[in-house]
């Protein structure tokens, strides 16, 4: 997955984990949290979509490198290398 | 996977236990739910009598917030439940009250009803109060770290008529403490919140709807409920670390994280641990449910509940009587909005009973203890509602025995152990306590707790555990 992709990946997992929250004009530099109404319960649950759908793992010590979509790029680059973006699912 | 091996093992189907069961079956674990009884829903059940559907304690949903609140408890567990607001289909109370001897305070899903009253009936305390409240609002009651207080002396910092403080205490104590003459002063800040600051409502159709939601949601990803399945006890291995349980029919089942909702003696008892007298609770009650032929408004009472005391005191102790008729609560759990006119009136009245005295009844007796408690409570509820006998087309009544064989809770508490473990630390590996004695109260409190725990226990891999 390219950069774009992984910002789509992770904007259709907020989707589904929080229906009501506008994920179109978040901001990929501001901390989501400032942005959104996300908690650390919310964290979890991305992390577990992106075990589901993509069989990445993220231990809990690393969740603090997802606070921006840049920083889910850099994180996750190396390890959604090769596999392919599924969206709405 | 072998086919007794789970990721998690839950006791206890009641709310807890199966919110915890939704989050693991959501993502893709290998859970079983194990309930003792034949039905699901644990205090918050259902059973049929006389062809009608009584439900076993529902009063209210705390925690309410209309649609599109967020950060609150209600918001947090639809999320990570993946249920949808609208699905609960939740009806409004009109409002309820506190009635301390002659003092009225009433409160409404809006705050500023309590406000006004306790303005009215206490305005030397009017600013005092708005600091508790602010106080209440902006307090960490979720650090697991933090020392147990007591709720009495933190409220004592900022209210001074101790009438006021006894009003304030009727219904938190009602609605969740374990503890006798007061409560943790976490506790009593989350529900002052779930109670004054959000409010209550009803699923459509009392518990059984919700149970029906919560059920179709496990199943619908995956998740095994086994009913008729008491657990018998907790294995270990070599280490003395949870590996799994044997049922009472000796069933054997695996898993090396097991999340219990029995309670904290309850589950040392399953562990065969040692346990102390003071970690089992000395509240226990009796509940009449009547049905009637009017509604409640029709009898003169527009409140959905009722905290009551006869006199200017509390008293929220184990009596020395079979039950205590000075304190209760009254709920019309027709006074809920609803659309449907053609609704039946239904009268609960709760009341403070000795367990040890019920339950060393014989059977006669034990019956003419029934007739004769119901007797004197309605007497006493009646000036603080209406008197339900005249009208009665069908009605049932719980006792501390009946508790004890539904919930399994030693002592037939309701709201289990006055030592909570707000970590869900059982002292034993591989075994977490979830529900009633982790701390979090009402439904949703429950249902939050089941969450946090299957995240901690069974979701959450850190570096360490991705190794093993």
């Amino acid at each position: 997955m390219n950069r774009e992709e992984i910002i789509l990946a992770i904007k259709d997992i907020i989707t589904t984990i929080a229906p009501d929250e506008d994920v179109g004009s978040l901001k990929n530099d501001v901390r989501l949290r400032e942005q959104i109404e996300l908690d650390s319960m919310d964290f979890l649950d991305i992390v577990m979509e992106l075990r589901k759908r993509y069989g990445v793992q993220v231990p809990e010590e690393d969740y603090k490198e997802l606070a921006t979509l840049d920083g889910c790029v850099a994180y996750l680059s190396p390890k959604l290398q090769g596999k392919v973006l599924k969206v709405g699912v | 996977m072998a086919q007794n091996r789970y990721d998690a093992i839950v006791i206890g189907a009641g709310m807890s236990g199966l919110a915890a069961g939704i989050r693991l079956a959501q993502f893709g674990k290998r859970v079983v739910v194990l309930e003792k009884h034949a039905l699901w829903g644990g205090l918050n059940s259902f059973y049929k009598r006389g062809g009608r559907r009584y439900d076993t304690g529902l009063h209210a949903l705390t925690n309410f917030v209309p649609k599109g609140t967020k950060s609150t408890p209600l918001a947090k567990l639809l999320r990570q439940l993946r249920i949808s607001y609208d699905e609960l289909n939740l009806h409004e109370q009109t409002w309820s009250r506190v009635c301390l001897g002659d003092i009225t305070l009433r409160f409404a899903n809006q705050f500023g009803l309590l406000a006004e009253d306790v303005a009215a009936a206490f305005p030397a305390e009017k600013d005092a109060f708005a600091r508790l409240v602010d106080e209440v609002r902006t307090f960490d009651a979720f650090d697991a770290e933090a020392p147990v207080r007591s709720a009495r002396a933190e409220i004592r910092r900022f209210l001074r008529d101790p009438l006021l403080i006894e009003a304030l205490l009727v219904p938190i104590c009602w609605y969740g403490s374990a503890r006798e003459d007061d409560i943790d002063w976490d506790q009593f800040v989350i529900l002052f919140r779930s109670l004054f600051l959000e409010g209550f409502a009803r699923p459509a159709g009392g518990i059984k709807p919700f149970l029906d939601l919560l059920l179709a949601r496990y199943r619908a990803e995956g998740g095994e409920l086994r009913t008729r399945a008491g657990v018998e006890r907790i294995l270990f291995d070599a280490h003395s670390a949870a590996r799994g349980v044997r049922l009472e029919d000796g069933t054997e089942l695996e898993s090396d994280c097991v999340l219990s909702s029995a309670g904290y003696p309850e589950t040392m008892a399953l562990a065969g641990r040692p346990t102390t007298e003071a970690d089992v609770g000395r509240l226990s009650f009796v509940e009449i449910v009547h049905v009637l032929d009017r509604t409640s408004a029709a009898l003169g009472n527009d409140a959905t509940i009722t905290f009551f005391t006869t006199q200017r005191e509390f008293g929220w102790r184990r009596p020395e009587t079979l039950v205590d008729t000075h304190t209760g609560v009254i709920c019309c759990s027709d006074n809920y909005a609803t659309h449907d006119p053609q609704r039946d009136g239904v009268l609960r009245i709760t009341s403070l009973a000795n367990y040890d005295l019920w339950c060393a009844l014989d059977e006669a007796p034990y019956r003419a203890a029934k007739v004769a408690a119901e007797s004197a409570i309605l007497d006493a509820a009646a000036a603080f509602a209406f008197d339900p006998r005249p009208h009665r087309i069908a009605s049932d009544m719980f006792t501390p025995r009946t508790l004890r064989h539904y919930t399994g809770h030693i002592g037939g508490t309701v709201y289990g152990s006055p030592h909570k473990r707000r970590d869900g630390r059982s002292g034993v590996k591989n075994l977490h306590l979830i529900g009633t004695d982790q701390g979090l109260l009402g439904i949703v409190g429950s249902m939050l707790s089941g969450v946090s725990m299957a995240n901690r226990h069974a979701l959450m891999e850190t570096r360490a555990n991705q190794l093993s």
